[in-house]
């Protein structure tokens, strides 16, 4: 029995490997977006202005069962008063066909800088949040999930 | 395109001033994205939602630019600070033109 384990197990990778170039080769050719194109994205909107971690609250499952329906919800720390507030945030997908997710425009009157959503994830990815305050500083954050059925026609 | 776009906002008819209030908004819509392919293998143009809009009294509160990767029947939430009695108006711009509108009443006090 014990001599057996590992021939199986050797025998399963090779199957496994075997699969995968199969699944490469027959996969859409879908040109997805990466973490270049976001970041040209974050580029075009912001140029090269630094950006702060933190203050950012990305809530995400750690797995997608179904790509076509993940909630994101966002939370970020902010008075939100005429002279404090949150004015605008940006999220992106590294692995969609096209990075863009949802970009929110808050006002004070909100209250509060929270929204939530549902989105559509093509493949396992990162998502990025990019968050604009009232007094023009930057922050962003980024969360990893992990989806196990696509959900963008792939 | 089979189902006619249809509003829907859950927002409280009360609050106390300075209270938090979420709004929840939910609209049927196939949020066609252009990236799926029909039978004969022609791409499927895009056709969403583009914009959703939320404002209190005719100021405008939140908004949000929605792109292809926002699931089919679109939900939104967020919050707004009651301070006042009044009405909100939400507006859902479709990438066809149409428009989609709810008005929603809120009594503070």
């Amino acid at each position: 029995m014990l001599t057996h384990l590992p021939t199986l197990s050797r025998r399963d990778a090779v199957k496994a490997a075997a699969w995968a170039l199969a699944a490469a080769a027959i996969a859409p050719k879908l040109a997805f977006a990466d973490e270049k194109t976001v970041a040209a994205e974050i580029k075009k909107l912001y140029g090269d202005k630094p950006m702060a971690s933190g203050k950012i609250k990305l809530d995400v499952p750690e797995i997608a069962e179904n790509g076509l329906v993940v909630p994101i919800n966002i939370e970020i720390e902010s008075p939100m008063t005429e002279a404090d507030y949150v004015k605008a945030v940006h999220i992106f997908a590294e692995g969609n066909p096209q990075p863009g997710v949802v970009s929110y425009q808050f006002t004070p009157a909100c209250g509060k800088a929270s929204a939530a959503t549902r989105m559509r994830l093509a493949q396992t990815q990162d998502i990025i949040c990019v968050a604009e305050m009232s007094n023009g500083a930057l922050h962003t954050a980024k969360a990893n999930i992990k989806v196990t059925i696509g959900g963008c026609g792939g | 395109m089979t189902t006619k776009p249809t509003p829907r906002v859950r927002v409280p008819a009360k609050a106390t001033a300075g209270e938090m209030i979420e709004i929840k908004t939910l609209i049927s819509h196939e949020m066609e994205s252009g990236q799926r392919k029909d039978a004969k293998g022609e791409t499927i143009p895009r056709q969403i939602i583009n914009k959703f809009t939320a404002s209190f009294n005719g100021k405008p509160v939140f908004a949000a630019d929605w792109f292809p990767a926002i699931s089919a029947n679109p939900y939104q939430s967020f919050f707004f600070k009651a301070t006042e009695s009044g009405e909100f108006t939400f507006t859902w711009k479709d990438d066809n033109g149409s428009e989609y509108v709810s008005k929603n009443k809120l009594t503070v006090g």
